[in-house]
């Protein structure tokens, strides 16, 4: 499906990138008014580590640099720490703009393979969305064996001290494995989980259909 | 004629010195006729007691005083006795609080004391009541030269505050550049809109007032006279010329766009579709609000601006300075195609955006709203292939070499001064073969200095763009608008208004004689023996503002009114025959003759010290304030400006066994904080010269020091006299002491 929606992207917008950020991405009808100043980049903690920081993003974008923005791990690197938020001096949301983006790139299929971010971000919306409520046990595991089995021991034995202390405060129980909690009305849970996909897909459906 | 003393003994002065001594040194060796004493002088009983004195009769009236107290820039308000010749004798910030307490020190601080009394009434004496010449009346009229909106503003302006005023147009209509405008930037909150140029309602405002005139097709053919006495012949290029008096002159002739087709990289000429900024307002107001179109009548779908295209570079041909306005004129002009249609594509291309002035943030946000494209890049080249054109360009940002594609590429040419002749610049051009377009002068001004302004840097006429905005360096005519630095419309307009009340205060001045800044008010004017001058046309040429021509015989004919009473001619004249009423070579020559020079054996130096009144003497007076220890033997005079100074002092000094000679003046050169703009300038080249005094005296160059000093070198001006009694402690004290 992502694929399709990509396709129809493409056609709807025909080289205006910027306009397609402003009409699709969460917060992105901010990114026009950046002015350049590079104060986000410079306060960025990981800007110096990522390929592309956010003020090189917001000009990739005017550049039409489509595939190159949406197949980054750039935004998949923000840390919400707000640094830019407070600085940018044209009040731009960057952070949620980033969250956005990569949230766009997943939505029509273009993000990035094998960012542990993304990865995690599937992982703990699958085990949430399950019983409506997070199972640590089960996350953390799943967490500890996302790179191959040999490597999930490794790691599982390294916080093997971490799990039992967590165990003996009760913030954790073995029994979690087993089914485990979860909200009280699961049923109606999904179903508003359905609701706001339908709604969701409704909106992009509106956007690519429109021509 | 009486001289009366006036002895203050508060602030300390009482505690710290022998003032029962000093009553008699100024008595007895200043020779003046009383000296009183109080212990509040500045207050109203102390004012009160010199008032009376003043307004006396007969034999007991004084006419001159002697004030022994605080620096002459404290408490001027309180010692501010009009015209009657007074001097200032420094006892506070320059003895008491620059000298250490403790019995060691008692004897030098007291004779410095004493000194500074001593030179205070020989001063004085050489002092005379100045008046002012009545050269001129009062002439309410402005002539405004230039009718764009600067000037129509000005004349506007002028109008309103009850004065006269005349508009010279050399075109046939008024408006000037901003008359061939579609529309301005917004001048009002929220900014975010071209707006109405309202050039029209302009012209229609001069037209109905009944005290601005209006000369179109006309030029000025010759000013001469002074503020006050302007004498102007307007010549018609279509009628007789006109003969007027003026009171002040207000130039707003503008700017010249610079030319494209210094351009061909941009292939301006090559295609029609490479246009400039005025070129572009033309073809928006002939597609009124509809969709603009191109030469070749396509409706325009996709527009590049170049910014700084020619500008901000210092290739061949091209002009180094940014012209202010571009930016915002590009911002708005990509509005006028996304107004009429948001689906044209329109790209600023920029190297650094600048929206000067207050709304230009706002403007520039605005663009971006209306999805106007900007990036960052530096265009090299405009490739015209059939009617399309490719705009290829390094992107900044993302550090790239890339092209565009466009269908309409506007060029962001600079803007060049209107300012008429550089009479500054070097005569020889000719010998080197190189043939070159006379420059028409704007004001043909009869004034033996040259027809025109002086130009400051660029070719744009002001004098400082920070200290003296508006104000040329010929009092009573002021630039305003882009002939003074580039701006836009809105800013000209500020500038109109500022350059009109300086205009007027010009007018109010000369009327009754009065000096404008620094020395607003004063009423004294330098004027010259005639018998002893030899026609060396010194004075005329160092004068900063031309106030002096020159009449058939080749003597000097001061202006009264064209002059700012700085002295540079006094200092200048090498037979000393110049003077002002209450400051000349006597003033000063009397002051520094009056001092003590003890002998050679006594360890004790004497160091003149003298310091321009606007910056150093204030530095000195604030180490004072900070309790900055200085030397004992140091005796300041204070000066107009250092270009005042003239050599005969230097050499009466040496001469009389001085063994220092410190000179402090402003900072020179092209960022010059030199309150007479070139005076500092002129005294560093004439002291240049003193080195061969110095040598046929057989006295060592260091004994002589000059120095550029600002008002904020409160803690370097005193280390700099510091220096000196260094100086004199290594060569020695001078052998000149009798
Ligand atoms: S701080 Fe804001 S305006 Fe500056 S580059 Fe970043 S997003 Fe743009
Ligand atoms: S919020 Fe994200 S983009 Fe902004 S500074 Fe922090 S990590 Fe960087
Ligand atoms: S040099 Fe100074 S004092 Fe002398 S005429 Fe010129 S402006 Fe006046």
């Amino acid at each position: 499906m992502s694929t399709a929606v990509n396709q129809a992207m493409v056609e709807k917008y025909k080289g205006n990138f910027l306009k397609e950020v402003t009409e699709n991405v969460e917060e992105g009808n901010w990114v026009k008014m950046c002015m350049q100043c590079g104060v986000c980049s410079g306060s960025c903690p990981l800007g110096p580590h990522w390929d592309h920081p956010p003020q090189e993003i917001f000009m990739m974008i005017r550049a039409n640099k489509r595939e190159e923005v949406l197949s980054s791990t750039s935004m998949w690197m923000c840390t919400s720490c707000y640094n830019c938020i407070a600085r940018c001096p044209r009040g731009l949301p960057i952070t949620h703009i980033m969250h956005g983006l990569a949230h766009y790139s997943k939505r029509i299929g273009l993000k990035p393979k094998n960012q542990p971010t993304e990865k995690f971000g599937q992982m703990f919306w699958d085990n949430l969305t399950k019983k409506g409520r997070v199972n640590e046990l089960k996350l953390g595991l799943g967490l500890y064996f996302k790179d191959g089995f040999a490597e999930g021991v490794k790691v599982a034995m390294s916080k093997q001290k971490l799990g039992m202390n967590m165990m003996k405060a009760k913030r954790m129980s073995p029994m979690e494995m087993l089914g485990g909690h979860g909200v009280s009305d699961l049923a109606g849970f999904h179903a508003m989980l359905k609701k706001a996909e339908e709604l969701e897909a409704a909106r992009v459906g509106e956007n690519t259909d429109k021509k | 004629m009486k001289i009366g003393g006036y002895l203050c003994t508060g602030c300390g002065i009482g505690d710290r010195l022998d003032t029962k001594s000093l009553e008699t040194v100024a008595v007895r060796e200043g020779r003046i006729g009383f000296c009183k004493t109080h212990d509040f002088l500045c207050s109203q009983a102390g004012v009160d007691m010199i008032n009376a004195d003043l307004a006396a009769e007969g034999d007991d009236k004084v006419t001159k005083l002697v004030i022994m107290a605080c620096s002459r820039r404290a408490k001027t308000e309180a010692f501010n006795f009009g015209a009657v010749p007074t001097a200032r004798v420094n006892l506070r910030e320059g003895v008491i609080w620059i000298r250490p307490e403790g019995s060691e020190h008692e004897e030098t601080t007291q004779e410095m004391a004493a000194d500074y009394i001593r030179m205070g009434c020989a001063e004085v004496k050489a002092m005379h009541q100045a008046d002012a010449s009545g050269e001129q009346g009062k002439n309410n009229h402005i002539m405004i030269v230039g009718g764009g909106v600067t000037g129509m503003t000005a004349a506007l302006e002028a109008s309103k505050a009850g004065y006269y005023a005349s508009i010279i147009e050399k075109s046939d209509r008024l408006g000037g550049v901003m008359g061939q405008l579609h529309k301005r930037h917004p001048l009002r909150s929220p900014y975010q809109h071209p707006q109405d140029t309202g050039v029209a309602a302009m012209i229609a405002a001069v037209e109905a007032d009944d005290k601005i005139t209006v000369y179109l097709n006309s030029k000025v053919a010759s000013t001469s006279g002074a503020p006050g006495r302007f004498n102007v012949t307007i010549a018609s290029s279509v009628g007789a010329g006109t003969q007027a008096e003026f009171g002040a002159i207000v130039q707003a002739t503008g700017f010249t766009p610079y030319d494209a087709n210094n351009l061909p990289e941009f292939s301006y000429g090559k295609s029609a579709n490479v246009v400039t900024q005025l070129e572009l307002e033309a073809m928006a107001q002939a597609a009124g609000d509809g969709a603009i179109k191109r030469a070749d009548g396509k409706e325009v779908k996709n527009v590049v601006f170049v910014q700084c295209a020619g500008q901000r570079s210092e290739k061949e041909g091209h002009l180094s300075w940014c012209s202010g306005h571009c930016c915002s004129t590009s911002v708005k002009q990509a509005m006028y195609f996304k107004d009429s249609n948001p689906e044209i594509e329109t790209t600023i291309l920029f190297d650094d955006l600048r929206t000067p002035g207050a709304g230009g943030e706002n403007f520039y946000r605005s663009a971006q709203d209306k999805m106007v494209t900007f990036r960052k890049g530096k265009v090299s080249t405009v490739e015209a292939a059939g009617s399309d054109l490719k705009v290829n360009f390094k992107d900044l940002i993302l550090n790239e070499d890339t092209h565009m594609e466009a269908d309409l590429v506007v060029l962001a040419t600079g803007m060049m001064p209107n300012a008429g002749v550089n009479i500054d610049a070097p005569k020889d051009d000719a010998a080197n073969g190189e043939v070159k377009v006379p420059v028409e002068s704007i004001l043909n001004l009869q004034y033996r200095q040259g027809p025109d302004v002086p130009q400051l840097v660029n070719g744009f006429a002001d004098s400082h763009f920070i200290c003296f905005p508006y104000e040329t360096r010929r009092t009573g005519i002021y630039t305003a608008g882009p002939v003074r630095r580039p701006m836009d419309g809105g800013q000209a307009q500020t500038d109109a208004m500022g350059a009109v009340m300086k205009a007027i205060q010009a007018i109010e001045n000369s009327a009754i004689g009065r000096a404008a800044h620094p020395r607003s008010g004063d009423l004294s004017f330098p004027s010259f023996r005639k018998e002893g001058c030899t026609q060396c046309k010194r004075c005329t040429v160092e004068c900063p503002f031309g106030a002096i021509n020159e009449d058939e015989k080749g003597y000097p004919q001061y202006n009264e009114a064209r002059c700012r009473r700085c002295g540079t001619c006094m200092g200048a004249c090498p037979v000393q025959v110049i003077s002002f009423k209450n400051y000349s070579i006597e003033t000063v020559g009397a002051q520094l003759k009056a001092v003590e020079v003890p002998d050679e054996y006594s360890e004790k130096p004497r160091i003149l010290v003298l310091a321009c009144e606007n910056d150093a003497y204030p530095a000195l007076d604030m180490a004072a304030m900070k309790r900055n220890e200085s030397s004992a033997f140091i005796r300041v005079i204070p000066v107009r400006c250092l270009g005042s100074t003239n050599t005969i002092w230097i050499k009466d000094a040496l001469g009389s066994g001085y063994d220092g000679v410190v000179m402090m003046g402003c900072k020179k050169g092209v960022d010059y904080q030199c309150h007479f703009v070139k005076g500092s300038e002129m005294a560093h080249v004439r002291m240049a010269k003193i080195g061969d005094t110095l040598s046929t005296m057989n006295l060592e160059s260091e004994r002589v020091a000059v120095h550029e000093v600002a008002i904020t070198d409160i803690d370097r001006a005193p280390k700099l006299l510091d220096e000196m009694v260094e100086v004199i402690n290594r060569v020695g004290m001078s052998p000149f002491k009798f």
